[in-house]
């Protein structure tokens, strides 16, 4: 897992609640036996007409150019339903490294974390704040911090993330690491 | 002060909590399918590590497989590819595999029961959400991603936080045309589709009682679509009487000593509940979905929210466009809103019992000449039962086909899917947006209300049809 570092950059206003990961990314992608390549297919259903890459839908955020960006900005709700890790794939690869959210679904924000997308809860009231600034605005991450500042007026909101994940983010550390070094104790918790 | 049941479940398997972080916790039994595994096997490959206990895990092949004609190769090469795949990793790594063709095969949510895999007190995951389908026998149980299951394939254990709980009490006796499935969509159209987020909900009270396992199976399937982790009933005789004598169920003295440990799993009478909801199941009635999330529910005589309704700017904004994708209006009510499609399956309702409701309402009639029909077992278990039932001759002489075991139209990833801008009626738990195929448009009920529309061709209140 590559690790997260402090983060500044401009934003995607998905102005949308209840996100699910249907939407996110629809079940006949999810035949693939790897974990590459997801990117192109996020969103998908919303992003082209018909299916046809030649027909983006004009009204869909990703397909409009003055929005860019690392940031994923999106209503209460995000990431609910199928437990598909191929959702928080497809958000890393094309190429968001946090997403933003009054309130994210349990298991989306797990997956989230242990492929090193920042999943960032903040207040309804600071979310629409967000919301209100422009294509050109950036906002600023800071992992180590657990702030997120939106740049242009320097209001910010800290974070919550357990120091164990804070760890293993900002390292680039994963679970499975771990718990394969565990493998001893968690025997003698068996034999017990 | 006592513990909750779900309190006693998770702290006896806690290896190791770690501080101001998550606790270290050991699975039981793992399920697995041929969707969320293939990136965990070449995980734990890469890593060059074994499968810690692979005697602990089962699979089979159930999201992404046809429903005809299973003795043939499946046709579609990333699919078939796919379902390979697991038959060469489970054979690989020496996992127990239920594939194409084996008697056991089905929906792994309805296997693990039926094989009497899944037992009270255990902790159970899968790469799957509705995984809180096994809390219906008193178990910890819960979907996870596929790092998670990298992670089981590791160590037995996933890193979880512990999360807060629920209970939701249903008291009295249900209606008349009123079975579990509008139980859970009426807690849902009552929470909504995030009320439940960071808990994990015990089911409790007399109506829960007075269920059956498989009506149990069927609220707790659906805890994820209002957010929970998951969802549990404590175990009883109900729960005791499925069990015994099942494939994998404990025998002889076994038994006796596993029953003496299922029988203290219970809430204590002073157990804390982060959040206790109360329901009178005089106030459930017949209910169906009409947007896009399984919280957008009502009863099915009543009207949709009226545009007046929404105070919230956003909310009124994703109202109009769930109204817009399923082709309604707001205030406008459903019944006799034509039906095109009817699916009956998942592993919310695809058990014998399911498809005894269903036959015992088409039973001597026709189906709706304009209705297509997918009508999926959820195991082969279930389908051979059908048979022996001697239900698969009613739906014959209703014009219906029943097809072969699997997700199907649930989820839309193999050839069964509605057409775009059509209604599919269906017993299955997700009404999202493209869910049952680009452009579908999904409305949740139960197999009662399912039946009546298979009936009628459109949708109808299953109590006119009782008399």
């Amino acid at each position: 897992m590559q690790s997260l570092q402090n983060i500044t950059s401009k934003f995607i206003p998905l102005r949308i609640e209840n996100v699910d990961t249907d939407q996110i990314i629809p079940a006949r992608f999810l035949k693939a036996t790897t974990k590459d390549g997801f990117g192109k297919n996020l969103f998908r259903d919303w992003r082209y007409e018909n299916d046809d890459e030649t027909k983006p839908k004009a009204d869909f955020v990703l397909n409009q150019a003055q929005y860019s960006g690392a940031i994923l900005v999106a209503a209460k709700n995000f990431g609910c339903g199928s437990s598909r890790e191929h959702a928080a794939w497809s958000i890393l690869d094309y190429g968001f490294k946090v997403v933003v959210s009054s309130f994210f679904a349990d298991i989306f924000k797990n997956n989230a974390l242990n492929n090193g997308v920042l999943p960032v809860t903040v207040s309804d009231a600071f979310l629409q704040q967000i919301f209100a600034q422009g294509p050109n605005d950036t906002l600023s991450i800071d992992l180590a911090a657990q702030t997120i500042t939106i740049d242009a007026t320097g209001a910010f909101e800290t974070f919550e993330i357990s120091a164990y994940k804070k760890t293993c983010l900002l390292n680039g550390y994963d679970d499975i690491d771990y718990l394969l070094s565990m493998r001893d104790e968690i025997a003698a918790f068996e034999a017990k | 002060m006592g513990n909750t049941l779900f309190g006693k479940i998770w702290d006896k398997h806690v290896v190791k909590q770690i501080t101001d972080g998550p606790s270290v916790l050991y699975i039981d039994k793992h399920f697995i399918h041929e969707v969320t595994s293939p990136q965990a096997f070449t995980g734990i490959e890469k890593r060059g590590a074994s499968i810690f206990r692979p005697a602990q895990i089962v699979a089979t092949a159930d999201h992404n497989v046809p429903t005809m004609n299973q003795h043939l190769p499946i046709a579609d090469q990333l699919s078939r590819f796919q379902v390979d795949t697991l038959i060469d990793n489970c054979n690989k790594h020496g996992v127990t595999l239920y594939g194409l063709g084996h008697p056991n095969q089905g929906i792994v949510h309805v296997i693990g029961p039926e094989l009497g895999i899944t037992q009270p007190g255990m902790t159970i995951v899968c790469g799957d959400s509705h995984t809180s389908t096994h809390g219906a026998f008193g178990s910890v149980a819960f979907g996870i991603g596929t790092s998670e299951v990298e992670m089981v394939f590791a160590s037995q254990c996933i890193m979880q936080t512990k999360p807060k709980t629920m209970r939701i009490h249903i008291e009295g006796g249900l209606n008349t045309g009123v079975v579990s499935k509008d139980i859970i969509l009426y807690i849902i159209a009552k929470i909504s589709a995030s009320g439940a987020t960071g808990y994990f909900v015990e089911y409790a009270g007399s109506a829960i009682r007075a269920l059956s396992m498989e009506a149990r199976m069927t609220i707790c399937n659906m805890s994820i679509e209002m957010g929970a982790r998951g969802g549990m009933i404590a175990p009883d005789q109900t729960t005791f009487d499925y069990i015994q004598g099942r494939m994998f169920a404990p025998k002889g003295a076994d038994w006796e000593h596993q029953l003496a440990e299922w029988k203290t799993l219970y809430s204590d009478a002073d157990a804390h509940f982060d959040m206790e909801i109360h329901i009178d199941a005089a106030d459930i009635e017949p209910m169906i979905t009409y947007g896009t999330n399984p919280g957008m529910g009502l009863s099915v005589t009543g009207a949709l929210p009226t545009m007046e309704s929404f105070t919230d700017a956003t909310e009124k904004q994703n109202y109009e466009k769930a109204l817009k994708y399923m082709g309604l209006t707001a205030g406008q009510s459903l019944l006799g809103t034509p039906v095109q499609n009817v699916f009956i399956g998942s592993c919310t309702n695809s058990r014998i019992e399911d498809f005894r409701l269903v036959a015992s309402i088409i039973k001597g009639k026709q189906k709706d000449p304009a209705v297509k029909t997918l009508i999926v077992p959820g195991s082969q278990e279930v389908a051979k039962q059908i048979k022996q039932e001697g239900l698969d001759k009613i739906f014959e002489a209703a014009g219906i086909e029943i097809r072969q075991a699997g997700c199907s139209a649930c989820l839309g990833m193999n050839e069964d899917k509605i057409p775009a801008g059509e209604y599919c009626v269906s017993t299955s738990n997700r009404n999202f947006e493209g869910r049952q195929g680009a452009g579908a448009r999904t409305m949740l009920v139960s197999p009662l209300t399912a039946a009546a529309a298979l009936l009628t061709g459109k949708i109808t209140d299953i109590r006119t049809l009782l008399n």
